[in-house]
């Protein structure tokens, strides 16, 4: 055991910082085109997909170089390495994984370019925590498949490009596991058809999509007839270290410590509050607990084991902080906190009051709360299945 | 930066868990706690014998010259069986020689510790659930060829069974240890829930010590002191926790309830998830405070907040939904899982309870 970093680990994380201190203007100080320029920086510094292979466009880089840079980017509170969140955190990992060598060359390098934004189809009307049991149905037609069904709560479709899609291409199964087959859709494909859905933030975030008569040739297959379960884990897998990745936590928890020593409780500044205090250390003990659970896994990655359930105890973590740091901000600021953007009186540009309405990204997005007791008991601790 | 632990650590661990099963299974904890001495001598020859008390003394003063990550391997592995051997007591007490004391008592004194010959332990305040200096009230006084002490330490652990205790005192000069043997002081054990950890009351009124009897022991170290017990007492949560874990979650299986087995039911079966997620949470965080100890002090006070401000309520609600999740037979003196209960409220207020972690958690962070 050893939390130290090498010599040459330091000088990277030296060379983020300089980077971010070269690169990263304040936010008023930022023009237009900053954000495009931002991307194209650290795509150049070989930074976005840090640890894929060269082959495909990125850098080999190790998985403490990987965290370093990540934890780096989280303090300075940067904008993000790319823009296909989805594409980088799971689609991309997942066509490595399973894919054709023509699928990953020609899907790989778009992604870390920021040029193509990719969104995900698994839940349906009907099959949302019970996914394996998802009827949107593909029949295999000569050299391509014929889609029929629909996708819901699929974050992203209004402006994705592409789709990882997942279809039922056998229904006479003994286990709903089985016939299960993975493909990768252009969001432009005649057939496709999608309704955003709004949320109770406001936003038009998530829609609803249609397949009708879509042909998806064999080749956009992702892994196996059959086999598409298994692709799906794996990204679930990823999906959920990504929604229990610390960093993000970082600013949030500095954001709220900041805010309690501007706000007042009864007159009195709320940080000398003594149950403020507590709450906040409650949470700062959660987000530590996320940290080193995560530093543990990558000890495990590390040692060549893939990641699998044990993603599900930081993504309750992630669940239950999501819901309680914004809740007491808002509740903390009292009719202040209640004020949207715009507000004249709300605090941090409305950012806490619009945030205590989002929760439902991390909580339900990636599988309930309930979903992931159930997976932590029935995997982690062999309990009876439901 | 890696977070697994050695090949060596590994063996270790294997070693005291075995050790436990074939030396130390429950009948045998509960024979021991219940006895007059509360100790077993045998036994504790049998583990000094494995070199696990010498474990972080210097190899020049007859130990093993390991780090205290080594000795949590230890005191976890150990504390799934609650062994009742004051391990701990004897690690601590060698820590507060290490940092307090000067070359000749180190000398002097650390290799009987090393080998077990001398059973030591310390107590440093004398106020229950409050951590400061203040909260020390025995006293020494200087006398012609040393000193004389006064006052009570009332909550010594593993007193009963030491052959000295080291306890902290204002001296003329400030604080101070004094190391005092058992011969001299009227030591009183006090019945309390866990009889696996005994604790008494030292009576000091009277005593004499000679003038290399008493520690020179500034705030920074009596910090540093308490912050290694909550280390301790945090490994111990770790292990203890990870056994009422495992005994309820196989319980669970076996136990058929309206035709299933209980664990089908997700009221038992999250119960079990989320002692899953906090033991795995403090765990986590206990190591890094074991690490801490050895490889960063600066940060030691925050990381030892963190992981045993987390570990207090968690492993007292892990205590209470093992027995719990048991239904009546948990509730049974003859069944374990309430001696883990019973760890669980020991260790609570041990070296601090959360709202004192938490409350250095806010200061260090910035609050
Ligand atoms: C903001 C957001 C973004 C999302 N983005 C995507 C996306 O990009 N792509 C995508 O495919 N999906 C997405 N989803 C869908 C998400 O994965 C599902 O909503 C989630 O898995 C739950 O399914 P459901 O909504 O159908 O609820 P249901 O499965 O109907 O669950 C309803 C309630 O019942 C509980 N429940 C269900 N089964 C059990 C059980 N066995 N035991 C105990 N409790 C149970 C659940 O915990 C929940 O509280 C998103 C959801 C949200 C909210």
């Amino acid at each position: 055991m050893d939390f130290d970093y090498t010599a040459s680990e330091q000088s990277f994380r030296e060379e983020v910082r300089s980077f971010i201190s070269d690169n990263l203007p304040p936010k008023k100080e930022r023009d237009k085109n900053f954000l495009a320029n931002w991307l194209e920086k650290v795509r150049a510094k070989g930074w976005v997909g840090f640890a894929w292979p060269k082959e495909f466009g990125g850098s080999e880089g190790g998985l403490i170089e990987q965290t370093i840079l990540r934890e780096e980017m989280a303090l300075a509170k940067a904008p993000p390495l790319g823009t296909s969140m989805m594409g980088l955190a799971w689609v991309g990992p997942g066509i490595m994984q399973y894919g054709t060598e023509e699928q990953k060359r020609k899907f790989i390098p778009d992604i870390l370019d920021s040029k193509v934004t990719w969104c995900t189809g698994y839940s349906e009307p009907n099959h949302g925590s019970d996914l394996a049991a998802i009827q949107c149905k593909a029949e295999l037609k000569g050299d391509h498949y014929l889609v029929n069904g629909q996708k819901i709560w699929t974050t992203g479709a209004p402006w994705s490009q592409w789709i990882i899609l997942l279809t039922r291409t056998k229904f006479d199964v003994e286990s709903k596991h089985d016939g299960i087959t993975c493909f990768l859709v252009p969001m432009d494909a005649p057939g496709v058809e999608v309704r955003p859905i709004q949320n109770m933030a406001g936003d038009k975030h998530f829609a609803e999509i249609f397949f009708t008569d879509v042909q998806v040739p064999v080749e956009n297959r992702l892994g196996a007839e059959g086999e598409g379960w298994n692709v799906t884990v794996s990204a679930l897998a990823n999906e959920r270290s990504s929604i229990g990745e610390v960093t993000q936590m970082f600013e949030k928890l500095e954001n709220l410590k900041e805010l309690v020593k501007t706000t007042s409780k009864q007159g009195q500044p709320a940080s000398n509050d003594p149950k403020v205090r507590r709450t906040i250390a409650r949470f700062e003990m959660k987000v530590a607990a996320m940290k080193f659970n995560g530093l543990r896994y990558l000890t495990k990655q590390i040692k060549g084991e893939p990641l699998t359930s044990e993603t599900s105890v930081n993504k309750l973590h992630r669940a239950s902080l999501e819901i309680e740091i914004d809740d007491f901000a808002v509740q903390l600021m009292g009719q202040a906190g209640l004020q949207l953007r715009g507000g004249e009186s709300a605090v941090d540009g409305g950012t806490w009051s619009k945030s205590a309405l989002n929760w439902p990204n991390v909580v339900i997005g990636g599988g309930t709360p309930n979903i992931q007791r159930n997976i932590i008991a029935e995997r982690l601790l062999g309990q009876p299945k439901d | 930066m890696n977070f697994g632990f050695t090949e060596e650590q590994s063996l270790l661990r294997d070693q005291v868990e075995r050790f436990i099963k074939e030396a130390c299974p429950m009948p045998k904890v509960r024979e021991i706690a219940a006895s007059e001495s509360r100790f077993d001598s045998a036994l504790w020859q049998q583990i000094a014998d494995l070199g696990w008390l010498g474990l972080t003394i210097p190899e020049a003063h007859g130990g093993l010259g390991l780090k205290w990550i080594d000795l949590t391997v230890v005191l976890e592995a150990a504390a799934e069986g609650l062994c009742p051997l004051p391990i701990a007591s004897q690690a601590l007490a060698s820590a507060a020689v290490l940092t307090c004391g000067n070359d000749k008592q180190k000398s002097d004194w650390l290799p009987a510790m090393a080998s077990g010959s001398a059973i030591c332990t310390i107590g440093l305040y004398d106020e229950a659930n409050w951590i400061d200096p203040k909260a020390i009230t025995a006293e020494a006084h200087a006398s012609e060829d040393g000193y004389v002490l006064k006052g009570t330490k009332p909550f010594v652990n593993d007193a009963a069974a030491a052959d000295y205790l080291l306890l902290a005192v204002n001296g003329p000069d400030g604080l101070a240890l004094a190391a005092v043997a058992k011969d001299n002081v009227k030591i009183t054990h006090q019945p309390t829930m866990d009889t696996t950890k005994p604790m008494a009351s030292v009576n000091l009124d009277g005593v004499t010590i000679s003038a290399d009897f008493l520690l020179p022991m500034s705030e920074e170290q009596l910090a540093f002191l308490t912050d290694c017990g909550a280390v301790a007492t945090t490994a111990e949560m770790v292990g203890a926790g990870a056994a009422i874990l495992e005994m309820t979650s196989s319980y669970a299986k076996e136990r058929i309830q309206f035709g299933k087995p209980i664990g089908q039911y997700q009221g038992v079966k999250h119960r079990l998830a989320d002692m899953y997620v906090d033991l795995e949470s403090y765990r986590s965080l206990s190591y890094y405070a074991a690490w801490s100890v050895d490889d960063d002090v600066a940060g030691l006070a925050k990381a030892v907040s963190l992981a045993k401000g987390y570990a207090s309520d968690a492993f007292a609600q892990i205590g209470i939904d093992g027995v719990g999740l048991h239904g009546a037979i948990g509730f049974t003196a003859e069944y374990d899982a309430q001696l883990y209960l019973k760890r669980s409220k020991w260790a609570r207020p041990m070296y601090g309870d959360s709202d004192y972690h938490m409350d250095r958690i806010a200061t260090l962070g910035g609050l």
